[in-house]
């Protein structure tokens, strides 16, 4: 290897270490036994059963865990038949449909959440509640799901779902029972990251939650506008953890692909 | 992000497409099985997306009454005409300032990353891009706490510096201009990396080495070969790390303390505290246009990546 390479094998290195160095820190300090947490003052676990003892904090918890549910669930209903269309049918409007597929992904998050804060209010004047966070949650889930279960099935060979068909299948039967089984590992990453995205979603949260609708990430600002906590650090691990291994679980069943290809870019 | 189309996969495609022409039997049905498949999604996101879109625009031209409610009776541009009022001229400015920052710290920390996992990345290129990809995923809310733990007047970094006696007494870190654009660096670094590292992939290694044999040193080679050929995956990475940048409120928020005024804080501002909605309206729409119009350009030459067409 050339000095060049090396320095360039250093510096990439150094970019890593960037990355992941406050998650680490962040980690490292929720199990740091000192209030006042700027030094290291040993270890203690203590901070994590505190948390269960806070209701404050499991009624986001619960909130939050409901509205992923109900988000995941209805997006990955929705995103499926939307992916799935995408990839299958020749229909006009198909361009018009894409770009309405990919705008929510780009449009800014705070944008989002006062376009439907302005929706709810000025319709039906109400002023932020579970539904009204359910909706939007949907709402910025369902592109996610749809570009995953398209590229996947977009990969998937038609004549498979021709042979269920010659062989006698209703096309809902070739549906169920043959495009439905190959597509479900890109539903199921589009599930996971949906999950992710709801589970920690700040900002079109705080413009639709109302009262009793408080998730965990609302709690989580409030608390950290006012300084830096040990029980914050905890509750963050727990987030980071969550949606680490939500995201790791969708790359890899995302990436065994139909006919066992492995996908060459992630 | 799908694989690149092959032609194993463009056979059957294109097959089918003619084939399911000629084939007026199924057609009603296929008419049918297609409406159940797209109209759900498009209608809910027609309702949930575009209409409440559309109204932004629509309560922007509008004005406000004594109780702070919205009122429509005369519509005008007059909220744009505030938008681009010189008092507003620096909240715009900062927000230029921190979304360029971190758009140059993103490209200059991101391509030699970008450029070292296409070249010496071998069979773990896949991994690396999922671990650049991973910090992404996981809270922006929390990783931009994490910066405060570490950035504090007592936090790690003050620590550290003391620790190895860099400075005496700590250094003011945290809600400073450098604190902002730290954060929003390392929350859109992994949105330069990406179409970087597309592009980087593309070359072909043998321009590079065709330059070499022709007796261009490694710089030479590198500005007028390498550089060029990137550029649409440089583009893309200035477009992706700057439009996240400008609309970003939570870094600012929380990293950049109270003196700290950026386009986006504003409007939270105007929405769930001032309730000047239309005037909100109106910025919310221009950071909207800013948006979608730069993202639309920086995604075009990368759209099969992005949405697999």
């Amino acid at each position: 290897m050339s000095d060049r390479n090396r320095w360039l094998t250093a510096y990439t290195l150094v970019g890593y270490v960037f990355l992941f160095a406050p998650i680490v820190v962040l980690i490292l300090f929720s199990f740091n036994d000192s209030r006042r947490n700027f030094q290291w003052k040993g270890f203690t676990f203590d901070w994590y059963p505190k948390l269960l003892a806070n209701s404050e904090v499991l009624d986001a918890l619960s909130v939050t865990l409901r509205l992923a549910a109900v988000a995941v669930i209805v997006s990955v209903v929705l995103g499926t038949l939307l992916g799935i269309a995408l990839a299958r049918l020749q229909f006009r409007g198909r361009a018009a449909t894409e770009t309405l597929l990919l705008v929510p992904v780009v449009t800014p998050e705070i944008i989002m959440g006062l376009s439907l804060l302005v929706f709810f209010f000025q319709l039906f004047g109400a002023r932020g509640s579970f539904l009204q966070l359910a909706v939007a949650h949907i709402t910025f889930c369902i592109s996610y799901v749809a570009i995953v279960v398209r590229a996947r099935a977009a990969g998937m060979d038609p004549r498979l779902e021709e042979a269920a068909r010659d062989l006698g299948a209703t096309a809902l039967g070739a549906f169920r029972y043959v495009t439905l089984p190959l597509v479900t590992p890109a539903i199921l990453s589009g599930a996971l990251l949906s999950f992710a995205l709801s589970f920690d979603d700040y900002v079109v949260t705080t413009f639709n939650a109302g009262v009793g609708s408080s998730t965990l990430p609302l709690y989580i600002y409030g608390k950290v506008k006012f300084g830096v906590t040990p029980e914050i650090n905890a509750i963050s691990t727990i987030i980071v953890a969550v949606t680490a291994v939500a995201v790791l679980a969708a790359w890899r069943i995302g990436r065994r692909r139909a006919g066992g290809q492995e996908a060459s870019s992630a | 992000m799908a694989d690149a189309p092959d032609a194993r996969r463009i056979g059957p495609v294109v097959g089918t497409a003619s084939l399911a022409g000629a084939e007026p039997r199924a057609s009603l049905g296929n008419r049918l099985a297609g409406a159940v498949l797209l109209v759900p999604g498009v209608a809910w996101l027609t309702l949930f997306f575009v209409v409440p879109l559309a109204m932004i625009f629509v309560v922007s031209l509008g004005s406000r009454d004594a109780l702070d409610r919205v009122v429509l009776d005369q519509l005008s541009l007059d909220n744009y005409r505030r938008a681009f009022d010189p008092t507003f001229l620096p909240t715009f400015l900062n927000s230029l300032r921190y979304a360029a920052a971190t758009t140059v710290l993103s490209l200059a920390i991101g391509y030699p990353i970008a450029y070292w996992i296409s070249r010496y990345g071998g069979r773990h290129k896949a991994l690396l891009l999922v671990l650049v990809m991973l910090p992404f995923w996981t809270s922006y809310l929390i990783r931009t706490y994490a910066w405060m733990i570490i950035l504090r007047d007592n936090g790690v970094a003050n620590w550290a510096l003391q620790a190895v006696g860099l400075t005496n007494e700590p250094l003011i870190l945290l809600n400073t201009d450098f604190s902002v654009i730290l954060g929003m660096t390392y929350g859109f670094l992994p949105f330069a990396i990406l179409p970087l590292y597309v592009s980087i992939d593309r070359l072909d290694p043998a321009l590079v080495a065709a330059a070499r044999d022709l007796y261009a040193n490694g710089r030479a080679a590198f500005l007028r070969v390498t550089l060029p050929l990137t550029m649409p995956g440089i583009v893309a990475a200035t477009i992706l790390t700057f439009i996240p940048a400008i609309g970003d409120f939570v870094t600012p928020d929380l990293l950049g303390g109270a003196e700290t005024t950026t386009i986006a804080k504003v409007i939270q501002e105007l929405f769930l505290e001032g309730r000047d909605w239309p005037f909100g309206a109106a910025l919310g729409f221009l950071l909207m246009v800013i948006t979608l119009g730069g993202t639309l350009i920086a995604l075009r030459p990368l759209r099969s990546e992005v949405v697999g067409a």
